[in-house]
């Protein structure tokens, strides 16, 4: 079987590195399926799981935003924060939306709206691939 | 002459200041560990996102990026990173003799410069000369976030936008090995066209999602960012070593200073016997 080569790495670190027969990601526009020999794309990274999968294995990686570089033989994933999936802290995300909505809630002028809806949107797809993961097990 | 009680003052002070000091060294021993190893974790990313932007460059993209264009240069910024504490060395000293050269240099071509500063040190230097400072980002601590550095290269890049400037300039320490830190000035705008890759031999261009612009613009701006972080946590890594040097050094000398003293001393304590002595005998002998 046909395989892509993908890396994924953060600015403080290098997160995964391998080959794989299908990468799976959220992209600025939508979900992305990724096999190998994928025309040239580069495409802006949501909030959100990228999976890898090679063979019957799978791996996921949570992503908070980014980029993504898609030539036919190689996908980079320049993510902004990204860290083990499995490490995640479920409690931490819901923490961490139930903060960003009620600076929802009270919207004042002190508050970037703009701000606290990624915040919304990062914890929601945080909790996202916990779930899936946890179906997963 | 000087006598024994000052003498031992004196050593004791000493003695004082060589075991903070190479207390110093040993945590900044330690510290290099570290501070290396985080040098070290960021470097896939740099790696990766250089790839990336020469495989945009080799493309055939409809949108030239202004990174790209070479204007003609009326001012520059400087982006200076220096540490937050002293006590390491002519580091900082070396950097920012560097970076005042080169805007006297570019000075003489009619450039004006400004300064965004990381770092304490470079503030308060900067401060002193006079320059003009457009942004500080300072005490970011041994493990620095690169969010932390996003809205001081954020007023680099804006200015850029807005033709403030034409020409953005990084300097730092880069790290060669643990006795030598080499100080540096890099051109980062305009970006330096990629080098010739096998791709480019043929016509081709990306599929954006969304838009050309929108997306080269993001990825331009992590890339600097990324450069900037780059250079902090490399000059982080410097100051450590530079430091560790600085105190062991400054460990030895009180060392020798010591010994001097210890020498010194015994010279005051025999003198003084021997006076004694002579006195005791010319007292006897005068009886």
């Amino acid at each position: 079987m046909s395989t892509i080569k993908i890396s994924i790495v953060s600015s403080s670190e290098e997160i995964y590195s391998g080959e794989a027969t299908m990468v799976f990601a959220t992209g600025s526009l939508g979900e992305l399926g990724i096999a190998p020999g994928h025309t040239p794309l580069l495409t802006g990274l949501a909030p959100g799981p990228v999976r890898v999968q090679n063979g019957s294995e799978e791996e996921a990686f949570y992503c908070s935003g980014g980029f993504i570089e898609i030539q036919p033989d190689l996908v980079t994933v320049l993510s902004d924060t990204a860290e083990r999936a499995d490490s995640l802290d479920e409690s931490e995300a819901i923490k961490a939306k139930e903060a960003a909505e009620q600076d929802l809630a009270n919207k004042d002028a002190t508050l970037d709206y703009a701000k606290a809806s990624a915040q919304l949107a990062e914890a929601v797809a945080r909790l996202k691939t916990i779930q899936k993961l946890r179906k997963n097990q | 002459m000087a006598n024994t009680k000052e003498v031992r003052k004196q050593i004791a002070s000493i003695k004082g200041t060589q075991k903070i000091t190479s207390a110093m060294e040993m945590v900044a021993a330690s510290k290099m560990k570290k501070t290396q190893d985080s040098m070290l974790e960021g470097r896939p990313y740099s790696l990766k996102i250089k790839d990336v932007i020469a495989h945009i460059a080799s493309a055939s993209s409809e949108y030239p990026h202004p990174f790209y264009q070479e204007r003609t240069p009326k001012k520059a910024c400087f982006i200076v990173i220096s540490s937050d504490k002293g006590l390491c060395g002519g580091l900082n000293t070396n950097l920012f003799r560097q970076v005042i050269n080169k805007s006297a240099e570019l000075n003489k071509e009619g450039i004006e410069s400004c300064f965004a500063l990381v770092g304490t040190k470079a503030a308060s230097f900067f401060k002193g000369v006079g320059g003009q400072v457009v942004a500080v980002a300072d005490k970011l601590g041994d493990k620095p976030n690169p969010d932390d550095l996003i809205g001081l290269t954020k007023v680099a890049l804006d200015m850029h936008k807005n033709g403030d400037i034409d020409q953005v300039y990084l300097c730092s320490n880069s790290f060669v090995n643990t006795m030598t830190q080499k100080p540096g000035v890099q051109q980062l705008i305009p970006l330096a066209p990629a080098e010739q890759d096998e791709l480019i031999s043929t016509h081709w261009d990306y599929i954006y999602e969304p838009e050309a612009k929108e997306l080269l613009d993001g990825l331009l701006t992590r890339y600097i960012e990324s450069l900037v972080y780059q250079a902090v946590v490399e000059n982080n890594a410097c100051e450590q070593a530079a430091k560790m040097i600085a105190m062991k050094s400054a460990t030895d000398n009180a060392g020798d200073l010591i010994k001097e003293l210890e020498l010194l001393y015994n010279n005051v304590r025999q003198a003084a016997i021997t006076q004694e002595l002579s006195e005791i005998v010319g007292g006897a002998a005068a009886v």
